[in-house]
């Protein structure tokens, strides 16, 4: 277990630095002079703008100026904001639990919802509820999130007025960030109102993020247990005498469920293209709305910096999944 | 009164032109303690009768039949819950593929001790002493420490003995072991049939053993069914069966067996089992068959009396008067002719 | 017969001839009714788009000052003049989505083209000469399936300018990767085996080998991908549109329309409603189509 670890460790770190370069070769490529795009259309003195060259380093060698660029980054510098002069790192850490908060909401929604209507739709293969749970999936697959985010503020917002239209809490509320999601935090100061306000808040953008991980997994799930279900093993499992339900839940759920925690770790990537577009429509304050913010102030830095270190999240919980996945496969434990 | 009776027992699977019968009117009898042979090539339907047996056949397979009794029940009648009682309990089966018969997820004593709770009741602590227990009747060395090994570290000889040790765990009536010896390696094929059968004769249990090779049967079983495109063509004592075959399939069979050979080249059957798309109107050996008439190709021969057994042919070798008869019915011409185009 | 009892051996009637393979395939993408209906709206889609100057009402971009967020013609104050109502400037809104037809068809194949042509290529150079070659250009794919889709090609069009180009060509470079893997992946697995030996041993050169033998080996998995890349073409161009960096006012591509209507969700559903159904069904067409051709093309899935 501990060598399977340390092999996948050892992928990381190459794609990490592969991932700095190319963020670092991408931006670069942005036309015009990166010390005259801060200074944004006033101009600059033409000394200023030389020191300013000098002190960023940009009359190095360009493999010189990626060496800075790691050894900063290594540093725990991510650059400042154009716009704020914040820090990036710091504007980052204070919205990314907005983020994480409504990730792990979306996922736990897909996965009760989608795991379940797997299983069944596999079990009743052509029933009518596997063609149902198909069509939906699929539906929800093929989905444009940022027009079902529209559609659904139009229904529960503005027709029935059950869910407020965007943010996070209510203005009235005030809570101070002890984890950063809010749901916790609320409790933690024992505000009911305050902790309702907040979940309130999360409905609709939890199941306009979750929509596409819910369709992905049903899918999954119902082909991992198609192709589990046929497998000599549960074949012995029935010719044990078990019951149906134990053939299901303990002899294929536990082999089918591998291929889906590996599907699961995928959407990480892809929660992520999500919570940009859920973000931006629920004005939900996460990383996804700031940088879209950032591109359209023609904020490189934050652009740069972001684009990093949502990277390196997705890495991070990519090699998360890797190890669950040895977890639960005994094969890949034991033959690493 | 017999442990097991099969009356005109059929399996059949939807296909693109109707259903596809894999089992075709198949009837037997087992007595308790009994060893009985299936040989068959592969598609013969020797192991979906069986898995209709045990109520096992994958979807979407129908099974259908006039009488399935396990000691008198009627194992159609049956609910769900007490059809399950049954099978693993007093009926049990090993497969083929050992290693993926085994659920790759779960430790050997954990799928062991399974069954002994969901039959007996069994705590974990008696289960786990009787799995010891087992895996030692089974000739597993060091039975305790492979408690806690996954299939996958053990070998195809091992995980057969394993998956032996599950099927006797609750003193079955009847085993039914499909090409056990199959998958393993030469050395160990011995070794397992050796262990089934010693099993056998110390439980006095019922014994089906499903093999393609004659040779398996020869030195195992009392009674062998040789089974054809899902139906039974011969059923007779071993000893008898192997000296003088009465049908020309299994006389076919015997001369293939390669110890049959006489040094020369092997003797082959021409051509294939007959597929979807071929099934024969009449004997479902003629186009294969060197004795086939006319009367072959048209008129399917039920399975009847004959000598010490049952027979599906419509001239069976130790018939006297079979040439006269064949010559009679028009004679092999038309089958020749249509053996040549197979091969 | 013991593992797999499904193929047997006899069936009831004596019947004819199996089928020819392309009629087998279309017997079994005939069965999935979805993959049909896919077939059908896309059909419908492509006629529309070729035929959008004949059919449309009106111009998709000309604007009418006395009709201001027209209902459509079965709602109050709607008239048959403007079917499906007008927006906020008085554009008819189906001329403009029948126009948007044509630029997310458009979209969507100009994408994956280049995206396959690319895509497979690399494949088979990765597939064909193994080494650093391979690893160089393996590397970058999986770091570019690192990112998530959408911001990388979000930090695309920041680099290249909005616009529906840029947009394009950032969507086009986000799906690569999968055609890379599939190509190479075919390559690899296909010239282990005998037909390629077969050829290298006649003496076919590495191109021909490339182009010829390998290429249409593994054309099934990627006209699959491809059908489905089209409708993630089709969804990220309309993501980009809606985040204001693919194609730009007034141009009546889906995802623009949707982005300029939404300040009117309270006011006028339709003009929020309508251009979000249209990509929906299109991208849900596209993706019938794929898995029906996977099905009908995979013999593994067959039953």
């Amino acid at each position: 277990m501990l060598r399977f670890a340390l092999t996948r460790l050892s992928l990381v770190v190459p794609t990490f630095i592969g991932i700095t370069l190319l963020v670092f070769v991408l931006i670069r490529l942005i036309p015009g002079d990166p010390i005259e795009t801060m200074a944004g259309e006033r101009g600059i003195d033409p000394a200023r703008l030389a020191q300013l060259r000098k002190d960023y380093g940009f009359d190095q060698p360009v493999l010189v100026q990626y060496g800075f660029y790691l050894s900063r980054l290594v540093h725990g510098d991510f650059g400042r904001s154009i716009v704020t002069h914040e820090p990036v790192i710091a504007e980052f850490q204070s919205l990314f639990p907005a983020t994480v908060e409504l990730s792990i909401c979306a996922i736990l929604f897909a996965l009760c919802i989608g795991l379940p209507a797997g299983i069944i739709a596999a079990v009743r293969r052509n029933s009518i509820f596997d063609h149902g749970v198909m069509g939906i999936s699929l539906t929800g697959y093929s989905m444009p999130i940022f027009w079902w985010g529209l559609l659904l503020i139009l229904l529960f917002s503005v027709q029935l007025g059950w869910t407020p239209v965007s943010g996070r809490i209510a203005v009235q509320y005030f809570i101070e960030p002890v984890t950063g999601f809010l749901l916790v935090d609320t409790l933690l100061a024992g505000d009911v109102g305050a902790f309702r306000s907040a979940l309130s808040h999360l409905v609709l953008p939890t199941i306009v993020l979750g929509t596409v991980p819910l369709a992905v997994i049903a899918r999954m799930t119902r082909s991992a247990m198609l192709e589990v279900l046929g497998e000599d093993y549960i074949r012995t499992a029935r010719a044990k005498g078990l019951p149906r339900f134990r053939v299901i839940a303990i002899h294929a759920l536990r082999n089918a469920l591998i291929p889906v925690v590996t599907v699961i770790g995928l959407q990480v990537g892809v929660l992520f293209t999500g919570a940009i577009l859920t973000e931006t429509i629920f004005s939900w304050p996460g990383v996804g709305k700031w940088l879209i913010e950032g591109i359209n102030r023609r904020d490189y830095p934050v652009l740069q910096g972001g684009t990093l270190m949502i990277g390196a999240v997705v890495m991070t919980v990519n090699l998360l999944v890797d190890l669950a996945y040895g977890l639960i496969n005994p094969r890949i434990r034991y033959t690493r | 009164m017999p442990l097991l009776e099969i009356e005109n027992l059929s399996v059949a699977f939807p296909s693109r032109n109707g259903m596809l019968r894999a089992v075709d009117g198949v009837s037997m009898t087992l007595d308790k303690g009994e060893v009985l042979g299936i040989v068959g090539e592969s598609g013969s339907g020797k192991s979906v009768g069986m898995l209709a047996l045990m109520g096992l056949v994958p979807h979407p397979g129908r099974v259908e039949a006039d009488r399935l009794r396990f000691e008198g029940k009627d194992l159609q009648r049956l609910s769900e819950r007490e059809r399950r009682a049954l099978t693993g309990k007093d009926v049990a089966m090993i497969f083929q593929e050992p290693t993926t018969s085994l659920n790759p997820s779960f430790t050997i004593g954990y799928q062991l001790a399974e069954t002994l709770r969901i039959h007996e009741g069994m705590d974990r602590k008696a289960a786990r002493r009787r799995v010891i227990e087992l895996l030692e009747q089974v000739g597993i060395p060091a039975a305790e420490s492979r408690l806690s090994a996954y299939p996958h570290q053990l070998s195809g000889g091992m995980n057969q003995r394993v998956m032996i040790a599950m099927a006797i765990a609750c003193n079955p009536k009847l085993l039914i072991a499909d090409e056990p010896t199959t998958a393993l390696d030469v050395t160990i094929q011995a070794q397992i049939l050796d262990l089934l059968l010693s099993l056998q004769r110390d439980r006095g249990m019922a014994l089906i053993l499903i093999t393609h090779n004659m040779g398996v049967v020869s030195d195992t079983t009392e009674r062998v069914a040789v089974m054809y495109a899902g139906q039974i063509m011969e059923m007779r004592p071993t000893q008898s069966l192997l000296e003088s075959p009465q049908h020309p399939y299994t006389a076919a069979l015997l001369a293939a067996r390669p110890e049959a050979s006489d040094g020369g080249r092997l003797a082959t059957i021409p051509g294939v089992v007959p597929g979807a798309y071929d099934r024969p109107r009449g004997c479902l050996f003629s186009p294969r068959c060197a004795y086939a008439t006319p009367l072959s190709d048209e008129l399917r021969p039920d399975l009847r009396p004959w000598r010490d057994g049952l027979i599906r042919c419509h001239y069976p070798l130790g018939d006297s008067t079979r040439e006269a008869r064949r010559a009679a019915d028009g004679g092999d011409s038309a089958a020749a002719n249509r053996r040549e185009a197979v091969s | 017969m013991t593992a797999h009892p499904l193929p047997t051996p006899a069936v009831t009637a004596p019947a004819a001839a199996p089928p020819s393979p392309v009629l087998e395939f279309w017997l079994d993408f005939r069965k999935n009714s979805g993959a049909v209906a896919g077939l059908v709206l896309i059909t419908v889609l492509i006629l529309l788009a070729l035929s959008a100057h004949l059919v449309a009402p009106h111009s998709p971009v000309l604007t009418n000052d006395t009709a201001f967020l027209r209902p459509p013609f079965w709602q109050q104050g709607g008239s048959l003049t403007y079917p499906l109502g007008t927006d906020a400037i008085g554009r008819d809104i189906l001329s403009r989505l029948i126009h948007g037809a044509r630029l997310s068809l458009l979209i969507g194949i100009a994408v994956v083209s280049l995206s396959v042509i690319a895509g497979t290529i690399l494949g088979l150079v990765a597939g064909f000469f193994r080494g650093v070659t391979e690893v160089a250009i393996m590397r970058l794919m999986d770091i570019t399936l690192t990112l998530p889709s959408l911001l990388l090609a979000i930090v695309i069009v920041a680099i290249l300018g909005p616009g529906l180009m840029n947009a394009m060509l950032a969507v086009a470079i986000v799906l690569l990767p999968h055609y890379v893997r599939i190509a190479r992946a075919a390559v690899i697995s296909e010239v282990s085996k005998d037909y390629v030996t077969a050829a290298k041993v006649a003496g076919a050169g590495r191109l021909r080998l490339m182009f010829k033998e390998v290429l249409p080996n593994c054309a099934a998995p990627l006209i699959v991908q491809a059908t489905l890349g089209i409708s993630t073409a089709i969804l990220d161009a309309a993501a980009l549109g809606f985040l204001g960096l693919g194609a730009q006012p007034p141009s009546p591509e889906w995802g623009t329309m949707l982005a300029d209507a939404r300040e009117f969700v309270l006011r006028a559903w339709w003009v929020v409603t309508l251009p979000g159904l249209a990509i929906l069904l299109t991208v849900l067409a596209f993706n019938l189509l794929g898995d029906g051709l996977r099905d009908a093309l995979d013999p593994k899935l067959k039953r």
